[in-house]
């Protein structure tokens, strides 16, 4: 039987949604989930794990502030202890942060950001991007534990009716700690994380004209704001909502692209997303071609008109 | 200060990704190579360190035998001096590989502040930074937009899914460069004769042999063909219709 031991993020009192992708990717595969959590609430959060999967729970107690290093290390120490076979987190900024550093303490390599995983022989396959997704390699490891991160929004948190058995044990001291968190406006969501992506481009003509982008994320609800690298360069929007090979990698529900022409670099970072809207004054413009429904026009006429027929839909509920 | 920038020669973002005959690598006749982007960000942190506190700068990288200009061009923005650490199969390298090679590296030289890109955009990983400081057993700040060296150590922001951390981390660390810290400057003239000065040395790169087993690579899943489904405000309907009914997102 195999075991997975996940590290599990939470926020505001729940796990995050990213953490619960995971223990369903763990699931999905056949083993056992063994959750392992740290920071203020970690112990309320790991009594309702069962509920999502965890056979059991570990919280890492004895430290108010995060550190990465005494954090991996404890993690890397649960793999350890339960004869874990694998070791996952979601390719979130904390796990791409973790991760690498738990695969270290145990001398395995590192698959990051997972687009699927198996079980195969005593181990496990998964699948990953490369080239920012221009690809995507079938991978499996020699080493004897399977450490991922698997990229948000792909996999299905997993139901399970158990309660976990839980346990404290006690972090060391580390070399990094996170001294303070000065949190963004409240309501904005990260591109990464949001089910629904909005993205505006040079099309947009002049900064001041993405505020029609906003609008149209607000009337979605659960929409961030995302960006080209042309307008982030421009210094239109902050580097954080950029798209792409050297932005960010993002999968969606819905991906809205605005006045974004469609370049190699930005497909890259969209083009796995669930459902892909383009809105282009040129109809033959390559984001096209990735697009499941376009609409050829100009952006300042049809995204306010956009924008008041999702309003009307999401006020119907 | 001894200061390292870890850099990585990649292929071009606007390469295409063709499947070799063996299905499991990619041909690479047509790609063009530079310093991957996220890199040029950490050699610019480390010039600028150098330039503020004063010490060295050495430019190290596991690379091909043949593929020293890319790392002439580290020199002629500042570096000081470069290693290569030979090897043609370096995209193969598993992180695991490359960070247990470069940590022996740093190992030796003595770097106490190294600085490496957030992720190389060939491979993707996103891990050897944080993988070298912890063979190392150093300090390490991923994706770091902001720092500010102290006596012994510094801070340093990174940008997470719920606003900016601030981190403080002791020496000797690696720091991992997002966009944002710095705008890498260009090689200027002057720059280009200096670097034509500066030490290059190559050396053989240890053998570590890969646990990640690639077992097939294939084209990212095609898309169904999409349509337009009309022209301005009046194809509004036909969107949110298909929206709802067929891709059953609203
Ligand atoms: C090393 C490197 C890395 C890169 N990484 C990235 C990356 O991560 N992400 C990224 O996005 N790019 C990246 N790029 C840049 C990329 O090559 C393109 O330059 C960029 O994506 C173009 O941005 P854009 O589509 O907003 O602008 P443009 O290409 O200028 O396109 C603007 C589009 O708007 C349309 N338009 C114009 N007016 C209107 C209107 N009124 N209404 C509607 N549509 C209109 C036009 O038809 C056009 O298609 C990278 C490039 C390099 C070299
Ligand atoms: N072959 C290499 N030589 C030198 N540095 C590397 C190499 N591979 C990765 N790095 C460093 O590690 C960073 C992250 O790479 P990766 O984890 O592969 O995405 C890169 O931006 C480089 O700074």
């Amino acid at each position: 039987m195999s075991t997975i031991v996940v590290f599990v993020e939470h926020t505001e009192g729940s796990p995050r949604r990213g953490s619960l992708e995971a223990i369903g990717a763990a699931r999905a595969a056949g083993a056992d989930c063994v959750a392992v959590l740290s920071g203020p609430g970690a112990d309320a959060v790991a009594a309702t794990l069962g509920t999502n999967g965890a056979a059991r729970a570990v919280v890492l107690a004895g430290r108010d502030a995060y550190s990465p290093d005494a954090t991996a290390a404890a993690c890397a120490d649960v793999v350890k202890e339960c004869g874990a076979n694998g070791f996952l987190a979601a390719s979130s900024a904390c796990g791409r942060d973790l991760a690498p550093r738990v695969a270290a303490h145990l001398d395995c390599t590192l698959l990051t950001d997972c687009i699927e995983l198996s079980a195969e022989g005593d181990g496990f396959a998964i699948k990953r991007p490369w080239l920012a997704g221009k690809c995507i390699a079938a991978v499996t490891t020699s080493g004897d534990v399977l450490c991922a991160t698997t990229r948000l929004n792909v996999f299905q948190p997993a139901e399970g009716g158990g309660s976990a058995e839980v346990q404290t044990v006690t972090l060391g001291e580390g070399k990094a700690e996170v001294v303070s968190v000065d949190a963004k406006s409240s309501g904005a969501l990260d591109v990464k994380e949001a089910p629904v992506v909005i993205s505006g481009g040079r099309g947009l003509k002049e900064p001041e004209h993405f505020k029609l982008i906003e609008e149209l994320a607000a009337a979605f609800g659960n929409a961030a704001v995302g960006a080209s690298r042309a307008v982030v360069d421009a210094g239109w929007r902050p580097h954080s909502e950029q798209v792409g090979q050297t932005g960010k990698t993002v999968s969606p529900q819905l991906y809205v692209a605005i006045g974004i022409s469609g370049a190699i670099q930005h497909l890259a970072g969209m083009r796995t997303s669930g459902t892909i809207v383009a809105i282009n004054k040129d109809a033959d413009a390559p984001i096209f071609k990735v697009a499941d429904y376009g609409i050829v026009g100009d952006a300042s006429e049809v995204v306010p008109a956009l924008t008041e027929e999702i309003a009307k839909i999401k006020a119907q509920g | 200060m001894n200061i390292v920038a870890c850099v990585k020669r990649v292929p071009t973002t606007d390469a295409q990704a063709e499947i070799a005959a063996d299905g499991t690598s990619l041909k690479t006749d047509g790609f063009q190579y530079m310093i991957s982007f996220y890199d040029e960000i950490a050699l610019e942190q480390a010039v600028q360190t150098k330039e503020a506190s004063g010490g060295e700068v050495t430019v190290l990288t596991i690379g091909p035998a043949s593929g020293s200009k890319e790392v002439r061009e580290c020199l002629a923005k500042g570096g000081d001096k470069a290693i290569v650490l030979a090897d043609d199969a370096w995209m193969q390298r598993d992180c695991r590989s490359t960070a247990k090679t470069l940590a022996t590296k740093l190992q030796e030289l003595g770097a106490e502040l190294v600085f490496m890109g957030r992720v190389a955009t060939d491979r993707d990983n996103a891990a050897v930074g944080p993988m070298t400081a912890t063979y190392l057993g150093w300090a390490c700040v991923t994706d770091v937009v902001e720092m500010t060296l102290e006596d012994g150590g510094g801070t340093a922001k990174r940008e997470t899914e719920d606003g900016v951390e601030t981190v403080r981390f002791s020496l000797p660390a690696i720091i991992t460069c997002d966009k944002g810290l710095n705008e890498p400057r260009y090689a200027g003239l002057k720059g280009i004769m200096a670097a034509k000065k500066k030490p290059l040395e190559e050396a053989g790169a240890e053998d570590v042999p890969n646990q990640a087993v690639v077992t097939g690579v294939a084209p990212p899943p095609e898309r169904k063909e999409g349509r337009i489904v009309g022209e301005g405000v009046e194809a509004i309907p036909a969107l949110i219709d298909a929206l709802r009914n067929e891709a059953q997102v609203l």
